[in-house]
């Protein structure tokens, strides 16, 4: 048997060096190659602040809004297994996970920690303002970050509307109502009528405006449903995956994380 | 040691031409990615939608009991059809603080809102709650058929001094 027992010939296997393309973490430039020759881990700086990693400089928020994304992420998936987004049988898909679906109680994981990544998100962004993260050379990833609490802003919106109880329809009727006064593109939001009066009829109204496209119809009805599902599950985590990563390797390439003033 | 040499640019194609071809190729790309973004936009639009339509008739007038708030439209078209001494009025059953949809409450003979509140007497006008401005009334008038015909399309706002418009009431003589 080669030095070093079974964990040494595994690592001289031609398996393993396929794919750890470097020797063991054992001095500084192995270390430094495994951060660079990871997909995931490259992301991140190679090496980082003592105060990076302090918890009472960044409350680990940026970090546990990721953690909840991942929660939400398999979570999601697993209660897909079971919901359909019919008018028929939405509601009843959700009584069915409560009460026959083993561990369908991870729809209250999925509930939870959405309510949970809204609070840690905002206050992500609270750390970040009060420790002037913001300032150059950063203000780029500012402004990636407030894309993404918008995202996760739109991500608590259309899961709401999934239930498809009282509180859900009407609680979409109602908020879904803001985007009325969408200027240009809201039949009740300022630049519409200048619109219709240049084109000397209504080309935007309630049944042709941003709301209209947002909901499928002129109220929340099925076709809203599976609109909102689709946004709910591909669309916006997609979206937010991607600019995710362009975060986090921001972070890295605009110096680290934020030291203390 | 010889100096190196360059070599020529390829003959019959020279670089003024060769960028103005880029340039075509460039605005033919974004000319028709602009095209396929705005078709894929239209798929939001969707040309019927299983809603009940904007237009119906709504029966006849004599139908109509005299001060009373009738409710037989409001789950199908989200209308009541108000009839007082002297016509008939539709108004729209989207409270205007959030749009929710009240109720009519007969012994109080008011419009309450579940949602947050908001009153409205028989006439549309808010009274309580948070309700900014009275509920919308919507384009009434008669068919040849001596049917009463609702437009839901077109709508009148009492603060804007709408409500006085002759479609936004239908006269009974």
């Amino acid at each position: 048997m080669a030095k070093g027992g079974f964990l040494g010939s595994l690592r001289e296997s031609q398996a393993w060096k396929s794919i750890f393309r470097h020797g063991p973490p054992n001095n500084t430039r192995n270390r430094v190659l495994v951060v660079l020759m990871n997909v995931f881990l490259h992301l991140h700086p190679i090496r980082m602040k003592k105060s990076g990693v302090r918890m009472s400089f960044t409350w680990c928020m940026g970090g546990i809004t990721f953690f909840l994304f991942l929660v939400e992420t398999v979570t999601g998936v697993l209660l897909m297994f079971y919901y359909r987004p019919t008018a028929d049988y939405a509601y009843a898909d959700i009584i069915a996970l409560r009460e026959h679906v083993p561990i369908g109680v991870m729809r209250e994981v999925h509930r939870w920690g959405a309510h949970a990544m809204v609070i840690s998100v905002w206050l992500h962004m609270f750390r970040v303002f009060l420790t002037g993260s913001y300032k150059p050379p950063r203000e780029f990833n500012w402004g990636v970050g407030v894309i993404l609490l918008v995202l996760t802003l739109l991500l608590s919106f259309t899961g709401y509307l999934l239930p498809w109880d009282q509180l859900a329809i009407w609680a979409i009727t109602v908020g879904s109502n803001m985007a009325r006064a969408t200027p240009f593109l809201g039949n009740e939001g300022p630049g519409a009528s200048l619109i219709n009066m240049l084109m000397g009829f209504d080309v935007v109204h309630a049944g042709s405006d941003a709301r209209f496209a947002l909901l499928a119809g002129r109220l929340v009805g099925e076709a809203t449903l599976l609109r909102f599902y689709v946004l709910h599950c591909i669309f916006i985590p997609l979206a937010a995956s991607v600019l995710m990563a362009i975060h986090f390797w921001r972070v890295r390439k605009d110096g680290g994380i934020s030291g203390p003033l | 040691m010889p100096a190196p040499s360059f070599p020529e640019a390829p003959e019959g194609i020279s670089r003024r031409v060769f960028l103005s071809w880029l340039t075509v190729g460039w605005a033919g790309f974004i000319g028709a990615l602009g095209a396929g973004l705005t078709a894929v936009g239209r798929l939001f639009f969707p040309n019927i939608t299983f809603e009940p339509p904007q237009q119906f008739k709504a029966g006849f007038p004599t139908e109509y009991a005299v001060n009373k708030v009738d409710e037989r439209f409001k789950k199908k078209y989200g209308v009541w059809m108000v009839r007082n001494e002297r016509g008939i009025y539709v108004l729209s059953t989207v409270c205007t603080h959030l749009g929710c949809t009240p109720n009519w409450l007969e012994a109080e003979a008011k419009f309450k809102c579940p949602c947050h509140g908001s009153g409205y007497y028989a006439t549309g006008i808010n009274f309580e709650g948070p309700a900014p401005r009275p509920l919308e009334r919507f384009k009434i008038s008669l068919s040849p058929d001596g049917q009463i015909m609702v437009d839901k399309t077109q709508k009148y706002q009492y603060e804007k001094g709408q409500w006085s418009d002759p479609n936004a009431f239908l006269e009974i003589a």
